[in-house]
């Protein structure tokens, strides 16, 4: 087995040029990998995040018509319910439409709804002071450097006119999973100044987007939900309930195809360096047909030297691939500070790694398994005289 | 009188190139004495190397036997074959056949790998066989550190290391200098003389017929003349 190791290991390194590109080629496209890997994770992070202990009930027919917000007492009185809140899509503008990040006109119990935004004592006091006062998360303070007392000035889009929010506070995230890239006001601001504006059928005051109910024993959510919808069906606005989980992966859905595009473009790549890898083994090992034709005349027996041959590819592809998933952290890190913040939570999952390792691994088997047959079947008179 | 180690009956061997077939041996028959030192001689194409190869058991005749210590080496499959080879030959090629990434003292060392040896008895071997060939101070140093007669010299020591029944060398001095090849000759036939090794060598070399006991010479497939000298 030493002998093998070592073997192998000098083999591989005869050539340290080759080699080298070999490992260079292989990291990359392994790193390119995690990176694809990361942003589908990304891409699922809101839902993966989401609760299966909390219910969010929209209109039935779309989501862009809303709700009475009479109905929160009538969702407060169903068996099962604790907490209810509301949140109102606002949609403005932060000085330039690239700047976008998600604006809600919330009630004012919101946070005891979301005990993963975690905001203190101070704080919360001071926001429900100020009318206009807001908070925002901490990945969304980060990226534009907003501190408490900092003024926002958003243009409205679906709301008309100039809006002006106060910074009352900075909420952290429960753990580094959580997505705080959002911004919070009250819904009470928003629906004061919506009654002082021209009477519109698509903005009427006391409506609200979405009603979020904690309840009490989430393995009842589908009953619940039911229970929900069942009260508001024959009602001007019917309802639809689902768990927050069930909600977010709604809009995730809608990405599927890029998604699976995404996916698919991130096997190609293993698929591709698969190929590049082989090739140099196969030209690598082609180059040595004398000598493995000598080892066979000496009396070692194929299998002997395919576990040389593949010794040697999964060394290379192993110490690729380690580079890359080494790599992997810094580079999303890179990726998202890049991408302007478009992935709040970018983290390298525990399962990208997984995968890594297997592809890596994988190439290196697969990469050694031609070249392994290659000499298998040649003839030892006829390696013999094959010129090195 | 010597019994034969190699008895060879009736062999044929021919190869099917550029869509024809050729006829490479024709019935020859052949005894090889055991701690003899056999040379074939011959022109090129006249099957010699071809004939060394059958010995060898890394090639299979059509037909006829070949019997080594009374084995039939011709009904062994390839991996009987080989596990006899590690056991039973020993080789010496022209270009040395060392493997470039292994010192001197492992590429002896090799054929021992497959004899059940443990690694320490497998190192003082090797070492003594390269002090046996006048190697001893450069058992570190890789092929391309040595000269073509040292490395043919490491190439003899890996043939003999795990003490075979045969040693078969095809032309192990065509490539090396006029005072290496006689070097290399000399050492050969110490090792048939002191060490009682049956040799069997294909070469051009003249000179190389001065230290064999037994010559035979092939032409066309066909074996032409064999005669034994008083050596």
């Amino acid at each position: 087995m030493i002998f093998i190791l070592r073997t192998a290991f000098n083999n591989a390194f005869r050539h340290w040029v080759r080699t080298c590109l070999t490992i260079l080629g292989l990291t990359v496209a392994i790193l390119a990998f995690g990176l694809l890997q990361t942003v589908i994770t990304a891409w699922y992070s809101k839902a993966a995040s989401a609760s299966t202990a909390r219910l969010v009930t929209r209109n039935a027919t779309s989501l862009i018509f809303d709700l009475p917000i009479h109905y929160k007492e009538q969702i407060s009185g169903i068996q099962g319910i604790g907490e209810v809140a509301f949140a109102q899509w606002f949609g403005g503008v932060f000085k330039d439409p690239k700047n976008f990040f998600p604006q809600f006109a919330v009630s004012k119990n919101y946070l005891k709804v979301f005990p993963d935004f975690i905001l203190n004592e101070d704080d919360q006091l001071a926001w429900i002071k100020e009318r206009r006062g807001a908070i925002v998360g901490r990945q969304l303070a980060d990226r534009f450097d907003f501190k408490v007392g900092d003024k926002i000035p958003l243009q409205g889009t679906l709301y008309p006119g100039n809006w002006e929010f106060i910074i009352s506070g900075i909420y952290e995230g429960s753990d580094a999973t959580k997505v705080t890239d959002r911004m919070f006001f009250h819904w009470d601001y928003l629906n004061s100044r919506l009654a002082g504006m021209p009477a519109n059928p698509l903005l009427k005051p006391n409506t609200v987007g979405v009603f979020i109910s904690t309840i009490e024993l989430p393995e009842f959510a589908a009953r619940v939900s039911d229970l929900i919808d069942y009260s508001f069906e024959n009602s001007n606005a019917p309802t639809f309930t689902e768990t927050e989980q069930a909600f977010q992966l709604g809009f995730v859905a809608m990405s599927d195809q890029i998604i699976e595009a995404i996916r698919t473009v991130s096997y190609v790549i293993v698929f591709i360096i698969l190929a590049v890898m082989a090739n140099t083994m196969s030209m690598s090992v082609r180059e040595r047909t004398r000598e493995f034709a000598t080892m066979k005349a000496l009396g070692f027996k194929p299998n002997f030297l395919t576990a040389l041959i593949l010794s040697e590819s999964i060394l290379i592809a192993i110490i690729g691939g380690s580079i890359a998933v080494i790599l992997t952290p810094p580079s999303a890190k890179a990726f998202q500070l890049a991408t302007d913040s478009i992935f709040p939570i970018f983290l390298v999952s525990q399962q990208t790694v997984i995968l890594q390792i297997i592809s890596s691994i994988t190439v290196g088997i697969l990469a050694g398994v031609f070249p392994s047959l290659q000499v298998y079947r040649v003839r030892v008179v006829d390696g013999l005289r094959a010129i090195s | 009188m010597r019994s034969n180690l190699v008895e060879i009956n009736n062999i044929k061997k021919s190869y099917f190139r550029g869509g024809q077939i050729i006829e490479v041996l024709r019935n020859i028959n052949l005894g090889v004495p055991e701690g003899g030192f056999t040379v074939l001689m011959g022109p090129s194409g006249s099957g010699k190397s071809t004939l060394l190869n059958l010995i060898a058991g890394i090639d299979k005749p059509d037909s006829g036997s070949l019997k080594i210590s009374g084995l039939d080496i011709t009904g062994l499959d390839e991996g009987e074959l080989a596990e006899w080879r590690s056991g039973n030959i020993g080789f010496i090629f022209q270009f040395y056949n060392l493997m470039p990434v292994l010192t001197a003292r492992q590429n002896v060392e090799l054929p021992l790998l497959l004899s059940g040896l443990p690694a320490k008895s497998r190192r003082l071997r090797a070492e003594f066989v390269l002090e046996v060939v006048g190697l001893q101070d450069r058992l570190h140093h890789y092929p391309n550190e040595l000269s073509g007669g040292q490395q043919q010299r490491v190439a003899i020591a890996r043939a003999v290391v795990s003490d075979p029944t045969l040693i078969v060398a095809d032309e192990p001095t065509g490539d090396l200098d006029k005072q290496s090849a006689k070097d290399i000759l000399n050492l050969l036939h110490r090792l048939n003389l002191e060490a009682g090794k049956t040799i069997v060598m294909v070469t051009h070399d003249i000179n190389a017929t001065h230290a064999a006991q037994k010559v035979v010479n092939l032409d066309k497939g066909e074996l032409v003349d064999e005669r034994t000298t008083d050596h």
